[in-house]
């Protein structure tokens, strides 16, 4: 499976974007997403960027006010994911300019399509800046 | 915006408006989003298409980042799926993928939507499509839908080939039927040239690999090529993941990756593809010394990185290694040891792991020390973390690392005292298991119960509230090896117990008994005392012949016991003030003995049974009438229940104590009192040794005829129905009616009870009597190991101050690292006492997975061929198939393969005995292909003609199955066994 899951949560702890690739209840969900925070957002920037929580490893790379965090299982390569998370934030980074945590608010709809052409069903598809951003810039118009 | 009602589209609020609301109602935010939800619920129900959108765009935006529920819009998100506009769709499928599931009800309803939209023209109405199913994948939609996806699995456009790609993963795990029909062509394309539907497969068949990797390896050779050419790292990242699947299943496999790998290590620069290849050296490739070498270089160039992430992964491959190549982490213990006191949690706990993994019997003490004294000073969190890993690590398989007991039960007592300790229950239950499985070091188990109990300051941590019960269980257990059972008997009895919960004073309470009837058995069998001991047979060497000279011995031997002077000293006036009563020539005998005492621990067992006096006994009765007493009206049932026991014993047996006037040793006539029956019975009753219990021996208890256990209870109502008085209703209904009807019915019930109950436990009874099972006897089964080496030799400096442990233990390690010479020995170890092989080791029974076994049945079937249908009708056939083949998997399923893997037709026994030889035929037959350009080896090409000839040979007998295979024919590799690396 790969990827389990992916969450952008602020500095306060709230989650701005959330997408799963398996299907959890709403509650579980947020128990997950009240521990992950909690543990990863009282780490400093020297401490790694791997933290192991129940059966999951959580990855997780903090842009400005933003964490990003990706739920992986065993099989996946911790350091891929890492490179992983930096370019969803420079393909943000060329479709909105200059990202940040408000764009993601307001335009959650985009930030969801541009992982589904990155990621489906928990595997990495598409790492090339420019064909995620084609799509979704057609899409636009259409 | 086309003709959205006048009304609608004035007052409707956008998802934007909603966003900038609930940034404006921070604090009400629940009544902001419940109010915008009644909106909303008014909103889906509009047949205008573009309010329903926005509409169901709000809700979804709601669902997936607050959470609320928003099952009333599934229905509306389905009927806007149908739009022909294709941002409703958008919006459609994307509230889909956020809220659905494969069980959500109306998914029915979306399969033909679905259909038309993966047979749509506009490329991304598929991918939408697509998309949408790869999250909601049910068994139906699957079953439906495969025939689209297979076409598309081979469409012209790479934005929907990839994603059909990822999407059959899906599908394959909702219906394994799909695997006959779309696998060739998901095959076909690892060799495309697009590099993302490269990944795409790739990754799919990482997945699939990692489940069952067997079935793949007739591919091994598309991957070897993708291995040796992409220059795409993710691509080889995957493609390293499938091999260190592979690897282990096919030597021959693993040896011609090796240089590949290395080549990639040598020539990447990125680290995640680095690690990636580390980790399959290390995973799959452990044999392969050279290899091995290179990664653990490698592994150090993580390590001495400044990037804690580097650092992390680097331990943890580390700990991968350690298993069979030790010598890595030797090189590497002197950063091991370091990271033990990093900064990041995270890595400390990996260092932790490891220094665990590299204990040895040799050094397990010296590492403890070490540990502990790390504990002493870490944070409470990785202090546990410590303590836990060092208590699994010790009594990892019934404690086969721990040589001296004796140490480690004084450790166990160290543990206790350090501040931040929350493993009492687990130091409880080892304390307590060491007790019954090791007989030789229960005095010095005693002793550590005692120094823990005596402490009042531990009684008010809650952490250790079960290690002080396993404490006083032990001590009333074990009581006769105490050196001094009236001062346990103080220390049960002191009046901080008060802070213990209740079920833990109870255990106090009896203990406090086991050592009282202790204390009054042997000063009314005084006589016989060193007699018994001797009979009583404890292994203990030392009986009455040698206590006699020790007895005679001048006080100045006591000297040399310096070391326990403190508790020596505490006994000596502890005697005095008991002893001043009795005799003056008792006095100063009793008090030398007790002074020897602290040596030979032996010895002492049998000494200090001479040390009660009449005036001992009636104090120490008194102490535990005043200390008992209140308790006697105690709401606990458990503690009122123990202290009347206790209390009714001591009202038995003390008027007689108090009115025998007592004589000097020799000249008893107490035999002849109640008392000292009453005490030789329950001392009888103690006397029995308790020894650890098999888990399944309940298991292996036949069920005796006529006793029904599953039986359903709620047809007693109707069979006492006829019995009970008219007033029939449940028991629970009134107290008086219960009382009333409970007569007649628990008579009725008795008479039916009574006879199946009393008969089997008679037939139980028997049936122990002659199998002697379930009790084992402590000899049941014992290491029979009497030439260990000790635990630690004293060549070590043993002074280990609590500073500097980081070099300390960097030197041992090194010392210990190294095979020892296993010399003097100066203790053997202790016999543990275990229990059948399933002792501990519970077999999780059955596999949870079938879907998997059914998937790579699936695979294994059109990698080799059998199938009879033709790979592009599928759409009308396989429905008819699937119930036919699926008992056929199963089948082939339960066979074991046979050692290669490759040869998978299970069904055919005949087949499958000749399957080594076979195998490797077909691999050396298929090598003369030019595939790869490593195979131009001196000699290769001879044998490969030679192995074709053979290989012939083989051919007329396999004929019936070839023939078959060459009607499919579709692509050159898939019937026979595509080996071309092996």
């Amino acid at each position: 499976m790969g990827i389990r899951f992916i969450l952008m949560v602020n500095k306060q702890g709230q989650t701005r974007l959330a997408q799963y690739y398996e299907y959890l209840t709403i509650e579980e969900r947020r128990a997950l997403e009240g521990e992950i925070v909690r543990k990863c957002l009282t780490r400093t920037e020297q401490q790694c960027s791997f933290v192991e929580h129940r059966k999951y490893k959580i990855v997780y790379r903090r842009y400005a006010s933003l964490f990003f965090m990706v739920g992986i299982d065993n099989e996946e390569n911790e350091l891929a994911i890492l490179e992983f998370i930096h370019l969803v934030v420079e393909t943000m980074d060329r479709h909105f300019g200059n990202v940040c945590e408000l764009d993601i608010m307001f335009h959650l709809e985009k930030a969801h399509f541009m992982l589904e052409e990155m990621v489906m069903n928990g595997c990495i598809v598409e790492t090339s800046k420019s064909s995620i951003l084609t799509p979704i810039q057609l899409m636009d118009r259409a | 915006m086309t003709g959205p009602s006048l009304m609608d589209s004035l007052f409707q609020r956008t998802l934007e408006d909603l966003i900038k609301g609930l940034r404006l109602h921070l604090v009400h935010e629940s009544t902001f989003i419940s109010k915008s939800l009644d909106e909303i619920r008014r909103e889906v129900r509009s047949p205008d298409l573009d309010t329903k959108a926005a509409a169901v765009q709000k809700v979804t935006y709601l669902r997936s980042l607050h959470g609320v529920d928003d099952s009333f819009a599934a229905f509306p998100a389905v009927e806007l799926a149908a739009s022909p506009r294709f941002r409703h769709k958008q919006i459609a499928y994307l509230a889909a993928s956020v809220s659905f599931h494969s069980a959500t009800a109306v998914l029915l309803l979306l399969t033909n939507q679905l259909r038309k939209d993966l047979n749509s023209s506009n490329e991304f109405e598929v991918s939408l499509a697509l998309q949408c199913l790869s999250v909601v994948c049910n068994l139906d939609l699957a079953r439906d839908l495969t025939p689209e996806i297979f076409t598309l699995l081979s469409s012209s456009k790479q934005l929907i080939r990839k994603k059909a790609i990822a999407t059959i993963l899906r599908v394959f795990g909702e219906y394994p039927d799909a695997v006959r029909v779309c696998f060739k062509r998901l095959v076909e394309n690892v060799e495309s040239s697009d590099p993302q539907t490269v990944s795409a497969v790739v990754s799919v068949f990482c997945e699939l690999a990692s489940r069952e990797p067997n079935s793949y390896l007739p591919l091994a050779p598309e991957f070897y090529r993708v291995l040796v050419d992409s220059r795409n790292n993710w691509v080889l990242i995957k493609v390293l993941k499938i091999f260190a699947n592979l690897a282990p299943l096919e030597p021959r496999l693993a040896k011609r990756i090796i240089e590949p790998i290395g080549e990639h290590m040598r020539r990447t620069g990125a680290k995640s593809l680095m690690f990636e290849c580390i980790r399959t050296i290390v995973t799959s490739l452990s044999d392969y010394d050279s290899a091995v070498r290179l990664a653990v270089a490698k592994v150090q160039e993580f390590l001495v990185d400044d990037d804690p992430n580097l650092k992390y992964l680097g331990l943890q491959a580390l700990s991968i290694v350690v298993p069979k190549h030790s010598w890595a982490v030797v090189e590497n213990k002197e950063f091991v040891i370091k990271s033990l006191s990093d900064t990041d949690p995270n890595i400390k706990l990996e260092a932790l792991r490891l220094v665990m993994a590299m204990v040895s019997e040799d050094d397990l003490s010296e590492i403890c020390r070490v540990l502990l004294n790390y504990a002493l000073k870490s944070d409470p969190e990785f202090c546990n973390e410590i303590l836990g890993s060092v208590l699994a690590t010790c009594s990892r398989n019934v404690y086969e690392i721990i040589i001296d007991f004796d140490w480690y039960v004084s450790v166990l007592g160290e543990m206790t005292r350090i501040p931040h300790c929350q493993k009492g229950e687990e130091i409880e239950s080892q304390l307590i298991d060491i007790g019954m499985r090791v007989k030789d070091v229960r005095p010095e188990l005693v002793h550590v119960g005692r120094d823990l109990l005596i402490d009042p300051a531990l009684l008010g941590n809650p952490f250790l509230h079960r290690v002080l019960s396993a404490a006083a269980w032990v001590s009333g257990e074990y009581v006769k090896f105490s050196k001094n059972p009236i001062e346990l008997m103080e220390a049960l009895l002191q009046p901080r117990t008060g802070l213990l919960p209740s079920s833990i004073r109870a255990v106090y309470i009896q203990s406090a008994f086991k050592v009282l009837t202790f204390c009054l058995h042997s000063y009314l069998f005084a006589k016989e005392a060193v007699a018994s001991s001797s009979s009583c047979a404890y292994d203990l060497e030392s009986g009455a012949s040698d206590s006699i000279p020790e007895k005679g011995c001048p006080e100045g031997s006591n000297l040399a016991t310096s070391e326990a002077l403190a508790s020596s000293e505490q006994n000596e006036d502890f005697n005095r003030s008991f002893l001043c009563q009795s005799v003056e020539d008792n006095c100063t005998e009793n008090d030398g003995d007790t002074l020897v005492a602290p040596g030979p621990s032996s010895s002492s067992a049998s000494l200090n049974k001479l040390q009660f006096t009449r005036g001992s006994i009636i104090n120490l009765l008194d102490l535990i009438k005043t200390a008992l007493g209140p308790l006697a009206g105690s709401h606990e049932v458990e503690v009122q229940e123990r202290a009347w026991n206790v209390l009714g014993l001591i009202k038995l047996v003390e008027q007689e104590i108090q009115d025998t006037p007592m004589q000097n040793e020799g000249k008893f006539v107490m035999e002849e009192l109640k008392a000292s029956e009453i005490m030789k019975l329950m001392h009888d009753a103690f006397f029995g040794e308790l020894g650890p219990v098999s888990k399944s021996a309940q298991e292996r208890v036949p069920i005796p005829d006529g006793l029904m256990l599953k039986e359903n209870l709620n047809d007693l109502e109707t069979v006492c129905g006829d019995v009970q008085l008219p007033s029939t209703c449940s028991f629970s209904l009134g107290k008086p009616h219960f009382e009333e009807s409970s007569g007649s019915l628990f008579d009725f019930q008795k008479k039916e009870e009574l006879e199946p109950s009393s008969e089997s436990t008679s037939m139980l009874a028997e049936h122990r009597k002659r199998h002697g099972l379930y009790y084992l006897p402590s000899e049941i089964k014992e290491t029979t190991s009497s030439d260990y080496p000790p635990a630690n030799e004293s060549k070590l400096a043993i002074s280990v101050s609590v500073s500097d442990d980081v070099d300390y233990l960097v030197k041992l390690t090194e010392q210990s690292l190294v095979p020892k010479k296993k010399s003097n020995q100066t203790k053997p170890r202790p016999i543990v006492v275990k229990l059948d092989e399933r002792d501990g080791v519970r077999i999780a029974a059955n596999k949870p997975e079938s879907k998997n076994d059914l998937i790579s049945g699936a695979v294994r079937e059109v990698l080799l061929g059998n199938e009879g249908i033709p790979t592009s009708s599928q759409g009308k056939h396989f429905d008819k198939l699937s119930s036919k083949t699926r008992g056929k998997e199963k089948i082939a399923i339960v066979q074991p393969l046979g050692s290669t893997g490759l040869l998978a037709n299970a069904g055919n026994s005949e087949l499958a005995n000749s399957s080594p030889r076979r195998s490797k035929h077909v691999s050396h037959g298929k090598e003369k292909k030019p595939r790869s350009p490593r195979n131009n080896a001196e000699g290769c090409e001879e044998r490969s003609y030679r192995d074709k000839k053979k290989g012939d040979h083989r051919h007329v007998k396999n004929k019936a199955r070839q023939s078959a295979d060459g009607g499919v024919n579709v692509v050159a590799q898939t019937p026979v066994i595509p080996d071309f690396l092996l």
